[in-house]
C-alpha cells in the first residue's frame, strides 16, 4: 500500500512542480505577498498629512504646532491662512486633519480665566484613521497641558492615567498583522493545492485511468492529501522565518505548540480543499468552490477586524472557521508565549473541523467514484 | 465586421447561459461578497470588557468605575483583585484592566494626580488603541464630571474641540462597504475575462476561432462587451445594497458613480484578459487571477489600511493597483459628494489603466497556430 501511495505522490508532485509557472505560482506569490502586505498592512499612523490653520502668532501657539510637527504619526504639508482654504484642503483629501488655533488663543491661555481653544477638524471617510488620528492629536495637547500646568505652577488634574499595553508595548500593528498573514498565505496555498489536484484530473480525464489502477479510494485520498500538507507546512515555516529574522516579530513562544497548531489547521483546510475537489467537475468550479471559500474564511477570522465587532450571530459563525483558531495559535504563541495547555482550547475545535472535513472529502471520494 | 462581432457576442451569452458559473460570479457572488464583509468587517468597538479592580472602595473611586460601567463603549466587570483581572486578560474576556490603587482617594485630594493604572492587551494593536483612546475620553469627561462636583473649575489651559467631517458618526461601515464595492468588482472582473480566453485554449476552440474571418479585436470584443455588461449588473446590485441594505449615505450622485464604474470595470476585465492571454490555462489563469486582484485590492487600496502611513515603496506600488483609484472615488462620492478635485484625477487614472491593459491584450493576442 505505502509503495502505491508513494508512487501517487511523486506523481502529484511532478504535476504541480514540473510546469513552471504553477511552479511559480507556488512560490512566487506568497513570497512577495508577504513582503507588501507586511509593510502595507498597517493601522499605524504614520507620517500622516496635516495642516495647521495658525491665527494667533504667538510663542505659546508656536510651541504647540513644533509640538505637532514633532509627533511621528504627522507631518506637517501646508499652511492655511483663510477660513476658505480649509474645506478644499480636507475635501481634496490634501490632510487629513487640520490644527485650527484661534486668534485668542494665547490670549485665553495666559490669562487662565477660560480654557483656551484648540480646533481639531478631521476627515472622517476613513473612521478608523480619524479615530487614530485624534488619539495622537488628544496625547499632544495632554503632554503640552502638562508641561504648561507645571511650568505655571498651576493646580495638576487630580487623577491622570498610566497606560501600559501588555504583550506588545509599542502597539505596533505590524505585530498582529504578520503572524495572521501565516495563517492567511498558508491557508490559500493549501486549498489551491488541494482544491484544484482532483477536478484537473477530472477534466483531463486522467481520473478515470486513476481508478483503473489498484490504488484504493483512501490511498487516492491520502496521496493527493500528503503534498497539501508537505507544501502548506514548509509555506508556513518559510513564513514564519520571515516573520522573525525580518520583520522582527518577537517570537515569545516555543516552537512545539506552533506545529501542533500548524499540523491541525493544514489537516483541517486538507479536508475543506478536497471536498472542494471531489465537488467540482471543473478546475474553473474548483477555483470558485476555493475562492468562495477562503474569502470567508479570512474576513471571519479576525485576521483584519476582530471578531468581537461582528454582530452576535456573525460570531457565531465564526466557530467552524480554522482559520480563527489557527490565528489565536499563531499571534498566542508569538506574542503571548501561550503554551500548548494553554492552547487547548484552540486545538480541539481544529481536530474536530479537520475529523469531520476529511471524512466527508473521503465519503464524497467514494461516491464519486463508483 | 458588425455581423461577426454580433455572432460572437451572441455566442458567449449562449455559453453564459448554458455554464451559469459566470452569472454566479457576476450576481451572486457580490451578494454574497457585501452581506459578508459589511457584517463581517467592522472596526467599530463597542461594549468592549473591561476589568475593573478597585483596592479600596470609597465614593470617589465608586464614581470613576461607574463613568466605565455607564459607557456605551464598555462593559465593566468587577474582579476582587489583580490576579483574577490579569488571569482574566489573559484568557482574553477582558480587553483591558483599570486600577485604582487603595491610596487613590488621598492622593486625589492632595494635588498630586493620583494614578490610574491601566493595562490593556496590545496583542491587536489597532484595538489596543482605540480603547485606549476609549479610556482616555471617559477619564477626561469624569475629570470634569469630578471638578464640577466639587464646585472648582477643572485647571485644563488647552481644550480640544472636535470637528469631523464627512462621517461625523465615524461608523466604519460607512468607509468600508464603498470600498468594499472596489474590491469585489477588482475580482469579479478579472475573474470573468480570466477563465473566459483560457478556456478557449483548453478547449481548443481558440484554433478554431482564428481559422474564421474574424479578427483579433472583434474576438477581444466579443469577450468584453457580454462580460462588461454582467459586470455593471453587479456594481449596481452593490451599489443598491450598499445604500439600502447597509444605510451609507449617498452624497454624490449615481451618475458619476456608473461612469467611474465602467472605466474602472473595463480595467478588471482588460486585465483578466491580459492574465488568461498570458496564461493559456485555466488553473494558472485562475490562480494569478486571485492573487492580483482579491488580496491587492484589500490590503493596498486604501480601503482598510491607509496608504499614507505605508513606507514610501509600497506607496509607490499602490499606484499599481486600479481599486485604490475606485475606492478613492467611491468613499469620496458616498461620503463627501462630487468632489471633482478626486473624482478627475482618480478617473483619469482608471483611464490611463484601461488603456494600457487593451493595448496589452491586443499586442499580446494570439493571431496564429504556433
Amino acid at each position: 500500500m505505502w509503495m502505491r501511495i508513494y508512487a501517487l505522490l511523486i506523481k502529484e508532485f511532478l504535476n504541480l512542480l514540473k510546469d513552471k509557472k504553477s511552479r511559480f505560482v507556488l512560490i512566487g506569490p506568497p513570497i512577495f505577498q508577504l513582503f507588501v502586505f507586511g509593510y502595507a498592512a498597517t493601522y499605524d499612523l504614520n507620517q500622516v498629512p496635516i495642516a495647521i490653520y495658525n491665527e494667533d502668532a504667538s510663542i505659546e501657539s508656536r510651541d504647540l504646532i513644533a509640538r505637532f510637527n514633532g509627533a511621528p504619526a504627522f507631518k506637517k504639508v501646508m499652511h492655511i491662512n483663510r477660513h476658505e482654504q480649509i474645506a478644499s484642503a480636507l475635501d481634496n483629501k490634501k490632510v487629513l486633519l487640520i490644527v485650527h488655533i484661534g486668534q485668542h488663543f494665547s490670549r485665553d491661555l495666559l490669562s487662565a480665566q477660560r480654557p483656551a481653544k484648540v480646533q481639531i477638524l478631521l476627515d472622517g471617510r476613513d473612521s478608523n484613521t480619524a479615530q487614530i488620528a485624534l488619539g495622537y492629536a488628544q496625547t499632544v495637547l495632554t503632554e503640552f497641558n502638562l508641561n504648561w500646568a507645571r511650568q505655571h505652577k498651576l493646580p495638576l488634574p487630580p487623577a491622570k492615567l498610566e497606560i501600559r499595553a501588555w504583550f506588545n508595548p509599542n502597539l505596533e500593528s505590524r505585530w498582529f498583522i504578520v503572524p495572521g498573514i501565516v495563517g492567511l498565505l498558508t491557508l490559500v496555498v493549501t486549498v489551491i493545492v488541494t482544491a484544484l489536484s482532483v477536478a484537473r484530473e477530472r477534466e483531463q480525464g486522467t481520473f478515470d485511468q486513476l481508478l483503473v489502477t489498484p490504488l484504493t479510494p483512501l490511498e487516492i485520498l491520502i496521496g493527493k492529501a500528503i503534498p497539501g500538507l508537505i507544501i502548506g507546512m514548509i509555506e508556513a515555516s518559510f513564513i514564519m522565518f520571515m516573520a522573525v529574522i525580518w520583520f522582527k516579530v518577537p517570537l515569545v513562544g516555543s516552537i512545539a505548540p506552533l506545529y501542533i497548531g500548524i499540523v491541525l489547521f493544514v489537516f483541517a483546510v486538507i479536508g475543506i480543499g478536497l471536498m472542494i475537489s471531489s465537488l467540482a467537475v471543473t478546475q474553473q468550479q474548483g477555483l470558485l468552490g476555493a475562492f468562495l471559500f477562503i474569502v470567508p474564511a479570512v474576513i471571519l477570522s479576525g485576521y483584519a477586524t476582530p471578531i468581537a465587532n461582528m454582530p452576535p450571530l456573525v460570531q457565531d459563525f465564526t466557530l467552524i472557521n480554522p482559520l480563527r483558531y489557527f490565528l489565536i495559535i499563531l499571534r498566542g504563541v508569538f506574542l503571548e508565549g501561550l503554551s500548548i495547555n494553554q492552547l487547548f482550547g484552540q486545538y480541539w475545535p481544529l481536530v474536530i473541523i479537520g475529523i469531520i472535513t476529511i471524512s466527508c472529502a473521503g465519503w464524497l471520494f467514494r461516491r464519486r467514484m463508483y | 465586421m458588425n455581423q461577426r462581432l454580433i455572432g460572437l457576442i451572441r455566442k458567449e451569452f449562449l455559453q453564459i447561459k448554458r455554464d451559469p458559473s459566470s452569472l454566479a460570479i457576476a450576481f451572486v457572488m457580490p451578494v454574497f461578497l457585501l452581506l459578508l464583509f459589511g457584517y463581517g468587517v467592522s472596526l467599530d468597538a463597542r461594549h468592549v470588557p473591561v476589568g475593573l479592580v478597585l483596592d479600596k472602595v470609597s465614593p470617589e473611586a465608586r464614581s470613576f468605575s461607574t463613568a466605565f460601567e455607564h459607557s456605551d463603549y464598555f462593559v465593566g466587570l468587577h474582579f476582587a483583585d489583580m490576579r483574577l483581572a490579569q488571569k482574566a486578560l489573559e484568557t482574553r474576556k477582558i480587553n483591558a484592566i483599570i486600577r485604582l490603587r487603595s491610596n487613590f482617594n488621598r492622593q486625589l485630594f492632595n494635588q498630586e494626580s493620583a494614578p490610574i493604572q491601566v493595562i490593556i492587551d496590545g496583542v491587536d494593536a489597532n484595538t489596543a488603541r482605540l480603547i485606549s483612546g476609549y479610556i482616555q475620553g471617559t477619564w477626561d469627561k469624569w475629570l470634569s464630571h469630578f471638578a464640577e462636583q466639587r464646585g472648582t473649575a477643572l485647571s485644563k489651559p488647552v481644550m480640544l474641540e472636535q470637528r469631523i467631517w464627512y462621517n461625523s458618526a465615524l461608523r466604519s461601515r460607512n468607509f468600508l462597504v464603498p470600498g468594499l464595492i472596489a474590491v469585489i468588482m477588482t475580482l469579479i472582473g478579472a475573474l470573468l475575462t480570466a477563465l473566459v480566453v483560457a478556456r478557449e485554449w483548453e478547449r481548443g476552440t481558440m484554433e478554431a476561432l482564428i481559422t474564421t474571418p474574424v479578427s483579433v479585436r472583434e474576438v477581444l470584443l466579443g469577450k468584453l462587451i457580454p462580460y462588461y455588461l454582467l459586470g455593471m449588473g453587479g456594481m449596481l446590485l452593490s451599489i443598491a445594497m450598499a445604500v439600502f441594505l447597509f444605510q451609507v449615505p449617498l452624497l454624490g450622485s449615481l451618475w458619476v458613480l456608473l461612469l467611474t464604474g465602467t472605466l474602472f470595470m473595463l480595467v478588471a476585465l482588460g486585465m483578466g484578459l491580459v492574465i488568461s492571454i498570458a496564461a493559456k490555462n485555466q488553473f494558472v489563469a485562475g490562480q494569478v487571477a486571485i492573487i492580483v486582484t482579491f488580496l491587492p485590492a484589500f490590503i493596498m487600496s486604501g480601503f482598510i489600511f491607509d496608504i499614507d502611513s505605508m513606507p514610501p515603496p509600497i506607496q509607490g506600488l499602490t499606484y499599481l493597483i486600479a481599486a485604490r483609484y475606485f475606492v478613492a472615488i467611491l468613499q469620496t462620492v458616498f461620503l463627501a459628494g462630487n468632489i471633482w478635485g478626486i473624482i478627475i484625477p482618480n478617473a483619469l487614472a482608471l483611464l490611463v489603466m484601461a488603456i494600457i491593459f487593451f493595448a496589452l491584450a491586443l499586442w499580446r493576442a494570439p493571431r496564429r497556430l504556433e
